[in-house]
């Protein structure tokens, strides 16, 4: 039988306010254990929170770039559970009246559009770190409370999605929109971008939903599809064999590759939400949402097509260049500078990512600033170095921050585009290879490929590769 | 309507309440006549009335994104029954 899947996404991001949600400790990452901490998001007694501000607005820039309905009226409510990550036992969030709505977004997979529905978005506040600790008499656990209190959007996609690799498309363009509007770092390896997921699987063409189970514990896009695509062939076994999917949360293990039952929390689903008392309601009117709106940045998919438009560039370029926003922002430095907009993606698509992901930079943080591979490039336009100096040339600024110029001056990498100068070593290849010569002389076209390699090699590659082709020609 | 003896466990154990047999059978008496009384709220006709959020009047009581220092380490830790190396201890939760 042929079956579909039907997946899910509820992602945590942490807002980037300087402040926590409800205190006014730093939301700084790292930092020794429980040094960010005050009676607030200890949860002493008799201390008041306080809606940070900044939350609310982030909450309302992502919800609006998410196409979302924003609520008029919200408030927060507390999720009741017994579990040392938080303090107080229970967590700030929202429960029947989130801060938005019905929203959607768009993500293409093998060229085809989709629009993938957002239930709901709302505001909470994360929980502390805990360590477990092996030890006689079952050990014991250390918590930090550090990132308690720090402010999270929860988005919830619709299960709108049916394939591991539209969830992925998914959850970069949420990530993106998320960087776009600036409201969130995303750095899915410190964990201030998170995502779980509910997968059911179902006979295609099937109406009713199957039985699902919720996938925890993928840090990075990679693990999100590898997880997805091993829980749907999980539960696709199971269903062939003639068993039932058991309604369970599991936890991805990255190093096995496998989905591994979770002990669940102790009638962990019994939250009793009830009205926060210690916060007043938010009303949220027309002029604050329109306020909100004005001062969205230009998003993801609208920047992607304007690259199409304006630079002419293929829709797979303009998509990478524009998941995230320091590379699309680095793209828009460099065209300004080198106006040719496809040999500027080619190199970012290219050398340039593979080296920032070698050393795990992002884009901004590149030791080759735009101004730096607009000079590269100019060099190579000129003719001064050939493209595969100019491969090299890049390998050494990215490793030691020096320009362009510089470097190919220092080591005399200009290129030999002088025909007195390569005609000498052209000849003396020609008289090196008799055989090949012959060879082409005798049809095989192939052979003065050899032969430019040869006079490359004899040049270290600073010869100017058309006119060395012209040469040998001349030559043959 | 009625509160049964397996809600009172239930609840108790949500709360960390560890009760006796008799404090069970106390309970469940109790919230059962606290209930019967608020049915007397059921007799009116709320159909018009919107949920309350919040007793007070205000809304929207927003603080700007500051960060102040909070509590030293010490402090932090000085009412927690067991600490080590700056964290708190607890006895194991998973």
């Amino acid at each position: 039988m042929e079956y579909e899947a039907v997946i899910g996404l509820e992602v945590h991001a942490e807002l980037k306010t300087g402040s926590k949600a409800f205190c006014n400790c730093t939301t700084a990452f790292g930092g020794e254990p429980n040094t960010h901490v005050c009676p607030i998001c200890l949860g002493l007694p008799g201390v008041l929170p306080k809606i940070n501000r900044k939350v609310v607005e982030f909450g309302l820039k992502a919800a609006l770039a998410l196409n979302c309905q924003v609520a008029s009226f919200c408030k927060f409510d507390r999720k009741n559970y017994y579990y040392p990550d938080l303090p107080k036992n229970y967590q700030i969030s929202q429960y029947d009246l989130p801060l938005a709505r019905h929203g959607f977004l768009e993500i293409e997979v093998n060229g085809e559009k989709k629009k993938i529905g957002i239930a709901r978005v709302h505001m909470e506040e994360d929980a502390g770190k805990l360590i477990h600790v092996d030890g006689s008499g079952g050990g014991y656990t250390l918590v930090d409370y550090n990132r308690a209190g720090v402010p999270l959007l929860e988005i919830v996609s619709e299960p709108d999605l049916r394939s591991p690799a539209e969830a992925r498309a998914y959850m970069e363009q949420l990530k993106a929109v998320l960087e776009y509007t600036e409201v969130s770092d995303c750095k899915m390896q410190e964990g201030s971008l998170r995502c779980d997921a509910n997968v059911s699987v179902r006979p295609l063409g099937s109406r009713e939903f199957g039985t699902k189970t919720e996938v925890k514990n993928m840090n990075s896009f990679r693990a999100l599809q590898r997880a997805l695509e091993y829980e749907i062939e999980r539960q696709i076994a199971i269903l062939e064999s003639g068993g039932r999917v058991v309604q369970e949360t599991r936890g991805w293990d990255e190093s096995r590759g496998v989905t591994v039952s979770m002990r669940s929390k102790e009638e962990a689903h019994d939250y009793r939400y009830f009205p926060e008392p210690d916060l007043v309601p938010l009303v949220i009117d027309q002029e604050w949402i329109e306020k909100v709106r004005r001062e969205l940045p230009e998003l993801p998919n609208s920047r992607r097509e304007r690259l199409i438009r304006d630079y002419g560039l293929p829709p797979y370029d303009a998509g990478v260049i524009t998941s995230s926003k320091a590379l699309a922002d680095y793209f828009d430095r460099a065209v300004a500078l080198f106006p040719d907009a496809k040999q500027v993606s080619n190199w970012l698509m290219g050398d340039f990512l593979r080296l920032l992901n070698a050393s795990g930079l992002e884009p901004d943080a590149s030791p080759v600033k735009p101004e730096g591979l607009a000079e590269l490039l100019k060099l190579q336009q000129e003719g001064t170095i050939s493209i595969k100096i100019a491969k090299q040339v890049f390998e050494e600024m990215f490793a030691t921050g020096k320009g362009a110029r510089q470097i190919v001056e220092e080591k005399g990498l200009v290129q030999i585009s002088d025909a007195g100068e390569l005609a000498a070593i052209v000849e003396k290849v020609l008289a090196e290879h008799p055989q090949v010569v012959a060879d082409y002389r005798g049809g095989k076209d192939k052979a003065l490929g050899f032969l430019v390699g040869q006079v490359m090699k004899a040049t270290r590659g600073k010869a100017n590769p058309a006119l060395v082709n012209q040469l040998l020609k001349e030559r043959l | 309507m009625a509160i049964t003896l397996k809600e009172v466990e239930h609840v108790a154990l949500l709360a960390r309440l560890y009760l006796s047999e008799e404090e069970k059978q106390a309970y469940t008496q109790q919230l059962n006549s606290i209930l019967e009384y608020m049915q007397k709220l059921n007799e009116l006709d709320t159909a018009a009335v919107e949920p309350t959020a919040h007793v007070l009047p205000l809304k929207n009581v927003l603080r700007d994104d500051e960060v102040r220092p909070g509590l030293p380490r010490e402090k932090a830790l000085a009412g927690a029954p067991e600490a080590q190396d700056g964290q708190f201890k607890v006895p194991r939760v998973v």
